[in-house]
């Protein structure tokens, strides 16, 4: 399996990067750890004409407290945020998704900004970075600007980022101290997308829901943010009835394919099953 | 499309190479220097017997181009016995434990259980298995892989060798 030939460019900096895009258009694309993309080109379902490897940009890695937010470059790979303290401490569901993605060779060269700029509604990230509320910082041609996780993915492989645009880091407000976490992934074997998965954040005062957050992946052409069933769990005490009517509403607004994985009836189920175990999961890891 | 030089270290050795960009690293190894131990299995980045470790990661190299390797420091099986020409823990532990029958799979396992070993001196079964996760093997059934690098942690540790065995 050998891809079609290829130019290949190794920028030093963002800027370089970005100007190379803007003149190779769509006949040029970035690679990153290249875990989605290089099989892609060798079964030919893509042959860009020119490769910008982002490799070689030292800003794109790293993973740093920003006043109330942390911001990680989006070559950190997925080793690299397993193994980073800060995100152990402050965003453990990070680490937790993480070591469910892919094999742990895929990991040590898999990136963070791959993940979410991929627009694949297979890849976990996405879904996740929905749940935090986490932000894309990307640079083009023009300069910078900021996109919300909600309001980036538009389909399958079809995400707001604009051709020559670059995705750079992502922004993720970090979440309260004391707060419960968990993704939940339902996957045929070790490497496969998921069949369903649930990513869910919350806090919890008094026994009762305070705040909650919701993300769901591969049910949909997108990552879905379930807001009606976030809502239904808020000021619950996470008791059986109230969890069965809010996994009743994430369900509602799931639109899996049907394919290898299972029927689209029998994958949207798995995405309440997984909603359950997230729930129960992050209700046993927050305090308060 | 105009070829890339690339010098990188292969098994200690330094290297300068013309590639094509669209030359994936495992034929690089395999093509253009003879270094046949890395094996093409499934191609698709599930199988791993193509893992090579390059700068302290373990990769599987039909799934990165040569050109990526640009700089990079690879270790392959061909580079993994002790300098005497003996054999590494590993592969001893490999042999020693049966961990191999049609032998395919087995240099990718030995080069990410090389890994594995650099960062966790003491695995537990567990550990091991989630580890070796993106390496398939069809003969085994795994318990002797896991086995053997068990024996190639106790060796490495000094821990006497009957012990490990049981």
């Amino acid at each position: 399996m050998i891809p079609a030939a290829f130019n290949y460019h190794r920028p030093k900096s963002v800027q370089e990067a970005v100007a190379l895009l803007a003149e190779l258009g769509d006949n040029g694309r970035a690679l990153a750890g290249g875990h989605s993309l290089v099989p892609m080109m060798k079964l030919r379902l893509a042959s860009p004409g020119n490769l910008v490897d982002l490799a070689g940009i030292g800003e794109l890695k790293g993973v740093r407290a920003d006043g109330n937010d942390i911001v990680i470059g989006a070559m950190t790979t997925q080793y690299e945020l397993i193994a980073s303290n800060l995100l152990t401490d402050k965003i453990p569901l990070l680490s937790e998704t993480s070591l469910q993605i892919a094999d742990p060779q895929i990991r040590y060269l898999g990136t963070l900004g791959g993940n979410v700029a991929n627009g694949d509604p297979g890849n976990d990230m996405p879904a996740v970075m929905v749940c935090l509320g986490a932000f894309y910082n990307v640079t083009g041609k023009s300069g910078e600007r900021r996109i919300a996780a909600r309001e980036f993915y538009k389909g399958t492989y079809l995400t707001a980022l604009e051709t020559g645009e670059v995705l750079t880091a992502v922004r993720i407000p970090t979440p309260a101290a004391g707060h419960g976490w968990a993704y939940e992934k339902l996957k045929r074997k070790v490497g496969d997308y998921a069949t369903a998965a649930a990513a869910v954040m919350l806090t919890m005062k008094g026994g009762k829901v305070e705040s909650c957050s919701i993300g769901l992946t591969n049910v949909a052409d997108t990552p879905l943010w379930a807001k009606e069933a976030a809502k239904i769990l808020t000021g619950s005490s996470l008791d059986a009835p109230t969890i069965k009517k809010a996994v009743a509403a994430a369900e509602a607004i799931t639109s899996p394919a049907s394919d290898a994985r299972g029927p689209a009836q029998y994958r949207t189920k798995m995405a309440g099953v997984m909603l359950t175990r997230a729930l129960d999961r992050a209700k046993s890891r927050a305090r308060g | 499309m105009a070829k890339s030089q690339i010098e990188l270290k292969v098994n200690g050795k330094s290297v300068e190479a013309l590639v094509e960009p669209r030359t994936l690293l495992i034929h690089f190894l395999r093509d253009q220097l003879n270094l046949t131990g890395p094996h093409i299995g499934c191609e698709t980045s599930h199988c791993g017997a193509c893992t090579v470790d390059l700068d302290g990661k373990s990769v599987k190299s039909c799934t990165i181009f040569a050109v990526q390797a640009n700089g990079a420091d690879i270790r392959t099986i061909e580079g993994i016995a002790n300098a005497d020409g003996t054999l590494h823990a590993i592969q001893e532990g490999f042999r020693e434990m049966h961990g191999l029958q049609c032998g395919f799979c087995t240099p990718g396992m030995i080069m990410r259980a090389y890994r594995l070993l650099q960062e966790n001196k003491n695995p537990s079964e567990e550990e091991i298995r989630f580890g070796i996760s993106g390496n398939l093997c069809r003969c085994t059934g795994y318990q002797n892989i896991v086995k053997a690098i068990q024996f190639a942690a106790a060796k490495l540790n000094g821990v006497p060798l009957q012990e490990a065995a049981e």
